[in-house]
């Protein structure tokens, strides 16, 4: 059978050069003395150093992990009650309105942001709904709350359909067995149904927190200039400045951040489980 | 009763959930057809914002690139995808690591890193930015997700049937295609719309990795979103049509196919 092997050689050169080799580039350019020929390259840390001593970029990261940490928050506590409300329906509303969250997601992400350009605008829907109210216009374009408005939109789905797939998993008779013991709704839905549906959750952070943290199209479109995150700093350090080094070394500790952050969600899994043991 | 009443926020939550996901793509699809310019008033039907984009050769051009680059990545990552998958499943556990591995860094990776990378690699080869490498690019992305959907398929296989196909005289070609490749279609057609919709949503790894004024339709976007112009709306409405026909295609297929099988049958 060893030719049906072999059949997997081709794509395994592929990768390496277009997945492996990339992510070395990042980390040799982030260490290296800009300038260079290749026969005398210099290890060093000045990229690093400029990003930390330098207060503006440390803002950045500041205003960058802030609005992430926003989104997912929201993202949660919207998106945990429309999950939950989907796997109490009856099995055939589950799969329509499972279909009614995932459409959008297939469709452009830019075009759905785009749209909230005009929605959002002074002479916009809504400002001219509030106007009708006697309200306004308000400014809601390249604001705070556009941006996160934004990234909730784009990146709620995944949280919804990641707690609601732990939801609907859920064994029901838990549910009874812990009215028939005497918990009432609430006590049921904090003791039993939120510990087993965490999983779920930790998942839908991941979901959420990556893209977001790393966004750089929504900023852009939404934000305005007062609200530049670590992707616009990225995309500036290689398509303006050319300072291919100093943006590497930006997308690792982006990178570094973002590894740390799931290790730490992984962990808070960890602890709520114990206790479903007990149950 | 009560449980009605009970059930009221409930419901109105529900709508507004529903109607803040559909608002920005109804607006635009609504907005396309406007005679005026205006954001909020909704004067008469027209279709100038499509007659503009027509006659746009920018915005064409970007329909063309999307187009072709969303065909050829797919084809190509599909085929690849088949071959890889089917590789790695008859292969020892370490090459299957590898691979797997190798897969999870553009999954897992924000698709800024990803596309940096690739921007380094191809610089770094003098490969003129373009056609190639945002093709290339493409498939790069494309291929991960094709073998992810067609692995499982392949896992649920008999192992002996491709023994069987060979002692009963197939070739390995042959036992491939008549015997394999039938079994997991279902994983094939996922791969491929994913990476169909993958290559046809794209903004970040092209945006980074194209140049020589080769752009796909999310880059249009981008580039002239800082003006109001309702040209976008038409172009942006042509991409939801275009992604909802899809969508409709492979969801009614299926369907189809069952009821000619049934007829077949009677």
């Amino acid at each position: 059978m060893k030719n049906f092997k072999s059949m997997a050689y081709p794509y395994i050169l592929w990768s390496i050069a277009l997945i492996a080799l990339p992510m070395v580039l990042i980390v040799v350019y982030a260490f290296t003395k800009e300038g260079n020929s290749v026969i005398n390259i210099q290890f060093t840390l000045d990229n690093f150093a400029r990003f930390f001593s330098d207060r503006v970029f440390f803002n950045v990261l500041k205003r960058s992990l802030y609005i992430a940490v926003m989104t997912t928050v929201v993202c949660i506590l919207l998106g945990y009650p429309f999950a939950y409300i989907i796997a109490r329906m009856k099995p055939r509303s589950q799969v329509v309105m499972v279909f009614i969250v995932t459409i959008p997601t297939w469709i452009n992400m830019l075009v759905r942001t785009y749209a909230w350009r005009g929605i959002l605008d002074k002479s916009g829907i809504i400002n001219s709904i509030l106007g009708l109210v006697g309200i306004g216009p308000v400014k809601l374009l390249e604001t705070g709350f556009a941006l996160i408005l934004g990234m909730v939109y784009n990146f709620i789905p995944f949280m919804i359909l990641q707690i609601y797939n732990s939801l609907s998993k859920m064994d029901y008779s838990y549910i009874e067995a812990a009215s028939d013991l005497g918990a009432d709704r609430l006590q049921t839905f904090l003791r039993v149904v939120l510990p087993l549906s965490i999983p779920g959750v930790i998942s839908g952070i991941t979901l959420v927190f990556l893209p977001a943290v790393s966004s750089f199209f929504i900023p852009k479109l939404l934000g305005g200039g007062q609200y530049v995150l670590i992707g616009n700093v990225i995309e500036n350090q290689f398509l303006t400045s050319g300072d291919w080094g100093f943006g590497s070394a930006i997308s690792l500790i982006m990178a570094i951040i973002i590894i740390i952050s799931m290790h730490i969600t992984k962990k808070l899994d960890k602890a709520p489980s114990v206790e479903g043991g007990d149950i | 009763m009560m449980k009605n009443k009970r059930h009221i926020p409930a419901k109105i939550f529900v709508g507004l959930m529903i109607a803040f996901f559909y608002l920005p793509i109804l607006y635009t699809v609504v907005f396309s057809f406007n005679s005026t310019r205006s954001l909020s008033v909704f004067s008469s039907f027209s279709l100038q914002w499509y007659e503009k984009m027509f006659h746009n050769s920018d915005m064409m051009d970007s329909v063309f690139y999307t187009i072709v680059i969303a065909v050829l990545a797919t084809i190509i990552s599909t085929v690849a995808g088949i071959f890889t998958a089917i590789g790695i499943s008859k292969s020892n556990k370490v090459l299957k690591g590898v691979v797997e591995q190798m897969n999870n860094l553009p999954i897992m990776n924000p698709e800024i890193v990803t596309a940096i990378g690739l921007l380094m690699l191809f610089s770094s080869l003098a490969v003129s930015k373009g056609f190639t490498t945002l093709l290339l690019s493409h498939i790069m992305f494309c291929i991960p997700y094709v073998i992810l959907s067609i692995m499982p398929k392949l896992r649920s296989l008999d192992p002996n049937i491709l023994d069987a196909a060979l002692d009963l005289g197939c070739t390995p070609f042959q036992a491939l295609i008549k015997v394999i490749v039938p079994q997991i279609t279902s994983g094939i057609f996922a791969g491929a719309l994913i990476a169909f919709t993958m290559s046809f949503d794209d903004f970040v790894i092209s945006y980074f990795v194209t140049g020589n004024g080769v752009n796909n339709i999310s880059i249009m976007i981008y580039t002239m979103a800082k003006r109001i112009n309702p040209t976008i709306n038409a172009l942006s409405t042509l991409i939801i049509a275009i992604i909802t026909a899809v969508l409709l295609i492979l969801n009614i297929t299926p369907i189809i196919l069952e009821k000619r099988k049934e007829k077949k049958r009677k």
